[in-house]
């Protein structure tokens, strides 16, 4: 299954993001890795974590704004010249990358996170060249 | 003074020519505007139980809600082919508020904003800038023609350009200028920061269509070293021009050989005391497109009937301590709520939770409208977010003719009532 990213939008103001982590503190859940995206007027919290369906609703009862959004996350060596050749693999089949950050690095492995213009597409293309996906059960038990 | 013959008229004299073109008019709409004869006939009213200005009392009100349920041309009075001009102004919801102007109505609007600029000690040796906005505004092109009739040499200037506007105040060495209070504030800044204020020969400045505190007047007059006066209108009734204040500055007078002005309860609709303050309504008695009988036009006030100082016998009226209604006039132009709700409304992603911020930073009038994200509206890119944001902004700009920040807020952070709905907080200080 399709790896999910929990996505919260956040007003610029003091203690929101405070307030964000706290709920997903009550609720047990672990994040695994994060992105603050800013606008001079609001930020985007992508998070992506161990349990995102109770963090949703968690939230979400608290009167945030949030969404799940099928993300791939992405297995790769940890080598120089490895991000340039999936970037390139990508934008050679027309796949837009609309935003990507890094989850983990671990000895030889690097894994990141991609939102693509076509996830389906795009999983095809990286799983011909090797590239290994993380499902939403490996994040799971991360 | 441009007509003194009819500026100091007797009050009995004024009453008797009032009569007689009221109960002219009454007879008008009653043949020929069908939406009024229906109004009267459903309280049994006939013309002629109508025979002086005391019968106005029974005669119905006319609201905003008339022209919207009238839209367009319903309340004319008379055939297409006589309309030659058209104007139009905000409407409660979405919908315009339209008004048309016959020939001969065309030139009594410009006679009455000639009187109003002559009060003002302009004539026909001035070199006036006419900073209204041109087009379906009846600003505009109302001071432009009452000046023209004056003789003035009239410059449109209209609005959007205030370095041409002060380019060509000292290049023409230009008198008069007839503009918005909050604009009057705006220009004086400039000429202060470039160090233009010697530079400059204007006298007088005419300022309508937002209120503005007697202290304001005072401190555009000091700074800029000229007269400053107050005129009063709505297109509903004709435009700029139906009142302005003389040099004693003690009330707008009304030109009241036109329109007669009443004063009523806006909760009982029954006539205020005398002296007392209510609600603004007016009868036009010799509008020709639309006459209007008892329109309330929201605007709080009281009238004074004594002769003033000047010589005028012109009921005048005080200044006005604010609307019956939501209303509000932003930058010089109406907004009501309402245009917002049914703006937002016709955006399926967006939520009906709104709140309108309006502030003066400096000079000029802002506006806020704070929108709530909901799972309609929410997306996890930000090049969408963006994207509706700025088709919030546009559908709000087409809606108000006023451009709008829109400001996306979580959700259920705006203000829940049980009753009324609160959709604006006013910082401004007027």
């Amino acid at each position: 299954m399709e790896a999910k990213q929990l996505s919260v939008f956040i007003e610029n103001r003091e203690g929101r993001l405070e307030d964000v982590l706290k709920v997903l503190k009550d609720n047990n859940i672990n994040i695994l890795s994060l992105s603050l995206a800013d606008t001079s007027e609001y930020g985007l919290l992508r998070l992506i974590v161990n349990n995102p369906e109770v963090g949703k609703n968690a939230l979400q009862e608290k009167g945030f704004s949030t969404m799940l959004t099928d993300v791939l996350v992405i297995r790769i060596d940890h080598k120089v010249g490895q991000l340039h050749e999936l970037v390139y693999k990508l934008s050679k089949n027309n796949i837009n990358l609309e935003y990507m950050y890094g989850l983990n690095v671990e000895n030889k492995d690097a894994s990141l996170v991609l939102k693509t213009s076509d996830i389906n597409k795009a999983r095809e293309i990286l799983i011909k060249n090797g590239v290994q996906i993380v499902t939403a059960s490996d994040i799971e038990k991360m | 003074m441009w007509n003194e013959l009819v500026e100091c008229m007797s009050r009995e004299d004024l009453k008797k020519l009032q009569s007689e073109r009221l109960i002219a008019t009454v007879e008008r709409v009653y043949n020929n505007v069908e939406h009024y004869r229906k109004k009267m006939d459903a309280i049994g009213l006939k013309p002629s139980d109508i025979k002086s200005v005391d019968d106005l009392v029974k005669l119905p009100y006319t609201t905003k809600a008339d022209l919207r349920e009238t839209y367009p041309f319903g309340l004319f009075a008379v055939p297409q082919k006589k309309i030659v001009r058209i104007h139009a102004s905000s409407g409660t919801t979405g919908k315009a508020t339209v008004v048309g102007y016959t020939k001969k109505d065309i030139d009594t609007w410009s006679e009455c904003v000639a009187r109003c600029f002559a009060m003002a000690g302009v004539t026909d040796e001035d070199i006036i800038q006419i900073a209204y906005g041109y087009g379906l505004f009846t600003g505009g092109l109302g001071a432009h023609n009452g000046a023209e009739k004056l003789g003035a040499t009239v410059v449109p200037m209209s609005t959007g350009n205030t370095t041409k506007l002060i380019n060509m105040m000292k290049d023409f060495n230009a008198t008069a200028l007839a503009c918005t209070p909050s604009y009057l504030l705006h220009i004086a800044e400039i000429l202060e920061g470039n160090g233009d204020l010697d530079k400059i020969k204007l006298k007088i400045a005419i300022c309508g269509a937002e209120p503005w505190t007697e202290q304001m007047r005072m401190k555009m007059e000091k700074t800029l070293n000229i007269k400053a006066y107050d005129i009063y209108g709505l297109s509903e009734i004709m435009g700029p021009g139906v009142a302005c204040d003389c040099e004693y500055h003690l009330g707008l007078h009304v030109n009241e050989d036109h329109f007669i002005p009443e004063i009523i309860d806006p909760k009982t609709l029954k006539p205020a005391k005398e002296g007392e303050i209510g609600e603004l309504v007016f009868t036009t008695i010799t509008k020709e497109g639309l006459p209007l009988i008892r329109y309330r036009t929201r605007d709080l006030t009281s009238i004074c009937y004594d002769k003033c100082k000047c010589g005028r016998t012109q009921a005048r009226l005080s200044k006005f301590v604010g609307r019956s209604d939501d209303m509000l006039i932003i930058r010089g132009v109406n907004v009501f709520p309402g245009q917002v709700e049914d703006a937002l409304a016709k955006l399926e992603e967006v939520s009906m939770h709104y709140m309108m911020i309006v502030d003066r930073v400096g000079t000029l009038d802002t506006l806020e409208i704070q929108v709530e994200v909901d799972e309609r509206f929410f997306s996890d890119e930000i090049k969408s977010l963006e994207a509706l944001t700025k088709k919030i902004g546009h559908t709000i700009q087409q809606a108000l003719g006023l451009s709008a920040k829109i400001k996306l807020v979580e959700p259920k952070t705006l203000e829940r009532s049980m009753g009324k709905a609160v959709h604006v907080i006013d910082k401004r200080k007027l």
